[in-house]
């Protein structure tokens, strides 16, 4: 794919994830999806830009405010929007919800809601990959947040000692649900975590999506080539609130106007119609809205999973008991 | 059959399993250099090389998760504890990773990998050292656990437990690793899980029971014969899934039953036991049901006090009397 076509794509993709998140907050207000609900508004061009510095078959693993990485890396949105809705169509058959989006044949390996928690498995896949002698990477998502929890730094602790060819990727988007990075870390250069364990290390604020996949890829490229693992630190900001039932009385509107201000998503619509590809624009605006609105429908006309799926869920094979 | 110890018949499970299939790999704190904490396993390093045989620095938490990631792509690793009391800082893998995965992805994933080492008291190691840790495990739905009591079960169950598609929580014992056994030479002996075994046959009481204290339990029946009390004893090996029919055949032979394993009163593997027997076999029953466990405090370093709080033979011996009517 060219630059050109790449940027409509990345365009279409990080469009996709917002309309798909706003819609999903309108279906949550209704009361159609239940439980927590998480948006990743404003943090697109993170997932949207790794997801172009890897191939398909590179292992993604992230943190409970997954519809992002999922639909970059190629769910569809009846998958991700059935599963919001609980139904037996979603992408984890409406066993998961909001946190839990599963989808093995994308190689996104989750949506996990006990922070830090699925840092080790991210380091756990690279592993599989080196142990096979294959090339494949394994890029594992977190927040600043999980900075200060064990299970992240033993996994760069391992991933690093074992040069396992594994991208941390810390999206800081500045709040730890509603505490403020200078309230929870004593080192806001999260980036130099890395030092500790002698890996390789970058940092960059998310605003151009291609600075994303081109950054990010620089990792990727030296985990293929058996160099180990890398801790980028991406700044990035959040829209809403940590999750739905979040007010964000602890910032600013100021605050949140000024970050949207440099939106990576109309950052680059704006340099596509310098382009001269609105019409492209226009195109992939459309079939966005028509995605999500039939996601709606099918979420909305899907049935229930049944209790004979819970069996041979929990089990392979016969039920232990 | 060979006689082997119970660290050599849990060694040849690992060693055949490897040779089989090259996903099976080990890792844990010194199973390689230092040839294992408990030795079991001597050699391998050498046999199957660093690749395979993987020393990790002492971090729990993220040598389970990485064990369990790379379940979830495909290889079927066996992850060694030191002692199954440091599983407690790798519990949140455990339970909301490799028992989770299945289920929240709606049946994607499957996580095929082992968990192993010693479990409950050594010998004086204190409060903290001294774990029964099943009863934490067997809460889990989404993991198996089984607790071998004999060499060959040791073998049989492990190879299962290797070649299931699931977690496997394998419990072992430190004061069992020089027991001495017959163990079956087949590469291809295997221990299905869910069937308990009698120990020792008998009519008047059953007395149920896994790993090492199925020894004791042993020993208490043969004092209780010299009294004409013949005991039946069960090893369950596995437990969960449980072995109910086992259970429910010999209590309707003998309507008495004492639970004995280690691990504290509250809850646990012998009060659900507890709760399957009454419901199931209420009619068969001639007397209250009586548990033998270890006494509910933090385990006391002192030899003396250690041996007071861990089920002892007389002890049971004691509450099969009980059942019986026979104090």
């Amino acid at each position: 794919m060219n630059e050109r076509d790449l940027a409509i794509e990345m365009y279409r993709q990080m469009k996709l994830i917002r309309r798909f998140e706003e819609e999903s907050a309108r279906a949550y207000s209704m009361g159609k999806i239940g439980g927590f609900l998480h948006l990743y508004i404003g943090q697109e061009s993170v997932a949207v830009g790794a997801n172009a510095a890897i191939r398909p078959d590179d292992y993604t693993i992230t943190t409970y405010r997954d519809h992002g990485l999922a639909l970059a890396r190629g769910m569809t949105s009846r998958a991700a929007m059935a599963e919001l809705f609980g139904k037996e169509t979603g992408c984890s058959r409406g066993l998961g919800g909001s946190m839990h989006f599963f989808d093995a044949e994308h190689h996104m390996y989750g949506g996990h809601g006990i922070v830090g928690g699925h840092m080790p498995l991210a380091a756990g896949m690279a592993f599989a990959s080196k142990y096979r002698g294959e090339d494949r990477v394994a890029l594992g998502f977190y927040g600043e947040g999980a900075s200060s929890i064990g299970a992240t730094h033993e996994a760069m602790s391992l991933a690093a000692l074992w040069k396992l060819p594994c991208i941390f990727i810390c999206e800081n988007n500045e709040y730890a649900m509603g505490t403020s990075l200078e309230r929870s870390l004593s080192l806001t250069d999260i980036s130099r975590k890395a030092d500790a364990y002698g890996m390789a290390k970058d940092r960059f604020v998310a605003d151009d999506v291609f600075m994303v996949r081109d950054r990010i890829g620089a990792a990727v490229k030296r985990a293929r080539a058996g160099e180990g693992p890398t801790l980028i630190e991406v700044r990035t900001y959040r829209y809403r609130g940590h999750s739905m039932s979040d007010p964000a009385k602890y910032r600013t509107k100021d605050e949140v106007d000024d970050a949207k201000q440099r939106d990576a998503l109309y950052r680059l619509q704006h340099q596509l119609e310098e382009d001269g590809a609105t019409a492209e624009i226009e195109k992939a605006d459309a079939a966005v809205e028509e995605e999500v609105q039939d996601a709606i429908k099918f979420a909305d006309e899907s049935a229930d999973p049944g209790p004979d799926l819970l069996a041979p869920t929990t089990y392979k094979g016969e039920f232990a008991r | 059959m060979t006689e082997m110890r119970f660290r050599e018949a849990v060694r040849t499970a690992i060693a055949e399993e490897m040779e089989r299939d090259a996903s099976v790999l080990i890792m844990g704190e010194e199973v390689a250099q230092y040839q294992g904490a408990y030795k079991v396993t001597e050699g391998l390093l050498d046999r199957f090389g660093e690749k395979r045989v993987i020393d990790t620095p002492i971090a729990e938490a993220g040598f389970a998760g990485i064990g369990i990631g790379a379940a979830m792509v495909g290889l079927r690793p066996i992850v060694e504890f030191m002692t199954w009391n440091f599983s407690a800082v790798a519990f949140d893998q455990i339970l909301n990773n490799a028992a989770k995965l299945r289920q929240m992805s709606g049946g994607q994933l499957e996580v095929p990998i082992v968990f192993r080492g010693p479990n409950a008291s050594a010998r004086q190691v204190g409060s903290q050292h001294s774990h029964a840790m099943e009863h934490f495990y067997t809460h889990i739905p989404g993991v198996k656990v089984v607790a071998p009591a004999t060499c060959a079960d040791a073998k049989g169950l492990l190879k299962t437990a290797i070649r299931d598609d699931n977690p496997v929580i394998y419990l072992e014992s430190e004061t069992l690793y020089s027991l001495k056994g017959d163990v079956p030479d087949d590469e291809d002996f295997t221990v299905p899980f869910g069937l308990g075994r009698v120990a020792r046959e008998g009519s008047d009481v059953t007395i149920i029971s896994y790993s090492r204290i199925v020894h004791v339990a042993l020993e208490a029946a043969e004092t209780l014969a010299k009294e004409g009390i013949e005991a039946e004893v069960i090893d369950l090996r596995s437990l969960r899934p449980l072995d109910e029919d086992l259970i429910l055949q010999s209590i309707a032979k003998t309507h008495r039953a004492v639970i004995a394993y280690e691990g504290w009163p509250y809850g646990g593997v012998g009060a659900e036991i507890v709760d399957r027997i009454q419901r199931m076999a209420f009619d068969e029953l001639d007397a209250p049901i009586l548990r033998v466990t270890t006494l509910d405090y933090p385990m006391p370093y002192s030899a003396a006090l250690e041996q007071h709080c861990i089920p002892q033979a007389p002890r049971i011996v004691e509450a099969a009397k009980k059942v019986s009517y026979r104090e």
